[in-house]
């Protein structure tokens, strides 16, 4: 068997390595070189890159990005758990009521934020139902602001957060629900002290999967923010793009490569059950 | 029902219209004749005008090529690949997976990109459809690797030992009995890849070169000159498009 299973595994070992480990390494190396004079890379190692991170400016980008993305975090949590609980006590129906929460998901990442840029702008359909029925005169700003990108991220990634918490509550024991409504706790109190702390697996793993995209979140920014919400992923893809300041750019994605290994550790401590 | 749940129903019915609102309003506003966000009367003019766009049009087909080779070779190692780590597993494949799969995709695009940089140095070639392919292959084998994993662990162990008990050797029973048995499983993975594939933008930008655009990529151009009814045309194509697909899927998941 031994031979037959390294078979099957050297296709994805050889693609992990090539095409996954390897360019993070490079991403490494890049990070300790210094801009060349055509925006290249060139010799002597330094690490200039790294120090330049801690300009107030970039870290105002960084504290900004946990901010945005705590927010959105914390707006998917108080969103997704009710509906989460929602799926879990619906009976027959549950698998139609998670396909529903799943079916977005699957759909165009690009097509779901450029849809809210279809609500949100100025001429856009709440500002032209608003300005119809006479309740404004002016559009409302409601795009490309900080408000816009909360908006995007949550609306993309609450079912990050019902999917895992979902699969905890499914897997609940009932008799502890019965056991406490027996003992006279009334359903508030239920939920606070015995289904929620019982689904805390199933919420840190939805925290860290929302967290972390959200943090390096790249397109509902610029697409929903408009340049003036810039995150770090924006940062990220300035410096590869038009900055041409490679090695800036990769010392900034290894550090949030650290916040996100972090962010795990922190909320998961191990695989998740089911992912691997 | 009591309160609680009363409550609870109508709370999930507000979020249930949040998450399909948006796209079933930009599906709608597809079939308008004006190009303001007027209601001005039923019309097919943006799809007409979608598929007569060269760009639209050759965005798709580059998609949709890029996709098919994508899948073909994502479901096939990543089939391989979660029926080895079935049989034992590696913490350092599966750790690299996942870790693959929760690396930031500007992180992942920027790194691919500078390792071809770094390739093209010692080899005479450019960026293009291979790159971005062996770029799609890479981000959706985790992908394929969950779907059919969670196939295996549904599956029943003594088949694949009756097999061999029987005088099959590790590659018939393999071939014969594990195969057949997770298909379905096998199949939902590759529409996933598919799926994955085929609505990347941010790595694909990155590492996409002349003549190598995707459907993606175009919209995102439109997208950032502002809202037009085309895109909303071709939108509601790939939403209900790849809705169907998804639904298939998820029945094949659950069989």
């Amino acid at each position: 068997m031994n031979q037959l299973r390294a078979w099957f595994l050297a296709p994805s070992w050889a693609v992990m390595l090539l095409l996954f480990i390897a360019p993070l390494i490079i991403v490494l190396a890049y990070s300790f070189e210094s801009r060349g004079a055509y925006g290249g890379i060139s010799l002597p190692w330094t690490a200039e890159s790294y120090q330049r991170i801690a300009d107030p400016i970039y870290l105002a980008i960084f504290w900004r990005s946990v901010w945005i993305a705590g927010v959105s975090t914390a707006l998917c949590l108080v969103l997704g758990f009710p509906l989460a609980l929602f799926i879990s006590r619906s009976g027959k129906r549950k698998d139609l009521y998670l396909s529903l929460v799943i079916l977005p998901f699957w759909t165009s990442f690009l097509i779901r934020t450029y849809a809210w840029m279809f609500l949100l702008r100025d001429t856009g359909l709440i500002n032209t139902v608003l300005q119809k029925l006479g309740l404004i005169h002016d559009p409302l700003p409601l795009l490309y602001n900080d408000g816009a990108v909360i908006l995007g991220l949550v609306y993309s990634y609450l079912p990050f957060m019902v999917l895992p918490i979902y699969a905890t509550l499914e897997r609940l024991d009932r008799s502890l629900l019965e056991a406490a409504a027996d003992l006279g706790a009334r359903p508030w109190a239920t939920l606070t002290h015995v289904t929620v702390p019982l689904s805390a697996a199933g919420i840190r793993a939805g925290v860290a999967l929302v967290f972390i995209p959200c943090l390096g979140a790249y397109l509902t920014p610029d697409l929903l923010g408009g340049g003036k919400s810039v995150m770090i992923g924006n940062l990220i893809q300035n410096q590869f793009t038009t900055a041409r300041d490679w090695p800036f750019g990769a010392a900034i994605s290894l550090v949030l490569m650290a916040v996100v290994m972090i962010t795990l550790w922190l909320s998961v401590r191990r695989t998740p059950e089911g992912m691997l | 029902m009591n309160r609680t749940g009363t409550a609870l129903s109508t709370y999930a019915l507000a979020a249930y219209v949040f998450l399909h609102l948006p796209l079933l309003i930009l599906a709608a506003f597809s079939f308008n004749q004006s190009r303001f966000t007027v209601w001005e009367g039923f019309s097919l003019h943006w799809y007409s005008a979608a598929f007569q766009d060269a760009q639209l049009m050759e965005g798709t087909w580059n998609s949709l090529v890029i996709a098919m080779v994508a899948t073909a070779a994502s479901t096939a190692i990543g089939t391989l690949c979660a029926y080895g780590l079935w049989k034992r597993a590696s913490s350092v494949l599966s750790g690299s997976l996942y870790l693959s799969l929760v690396t930031p995709e500007i992180v992942t695009g920027i790194s691919l990109l500078a390792f071809y940089q770094w390739v093209f140095r010692f080899l005479r070639v450019q960026l293009g459809m291979h790159t971005v392919i062996l770029a799609h292959v890479a981000f959706s084998i985790a992908f394929v690797v969950i779907v059919v994993m969670a196939r295996l662990r549904t599956m029943d162990v003594q088949l694949e030992e009756a097999a061999l008990d029987l005088g099959a050797n590790e590659w018939q029973a393999f071939r014969h009995v594990t195969l057949p048995v997770i298909m379905p499983g096998v199949i939902a993975a590759a529409l996933l890849a598919f799926t994955v594939s085929f609505d990347d933008y941010v790595i694909t930008s990155l590492v996409a070169g002349v003549n190598s655009e995707t459907l993606p990529m175009v919209i995102y151009a439109i997208a950032r000159r502002g809202v037009n009814p085309v895109v909303n045309a071709i939108s509601a194509l790939i939403v209900f498009g790849f809705g169907a697909l998804i639904l298939i899927s998820e029945r094949l998941r659950s069989r």
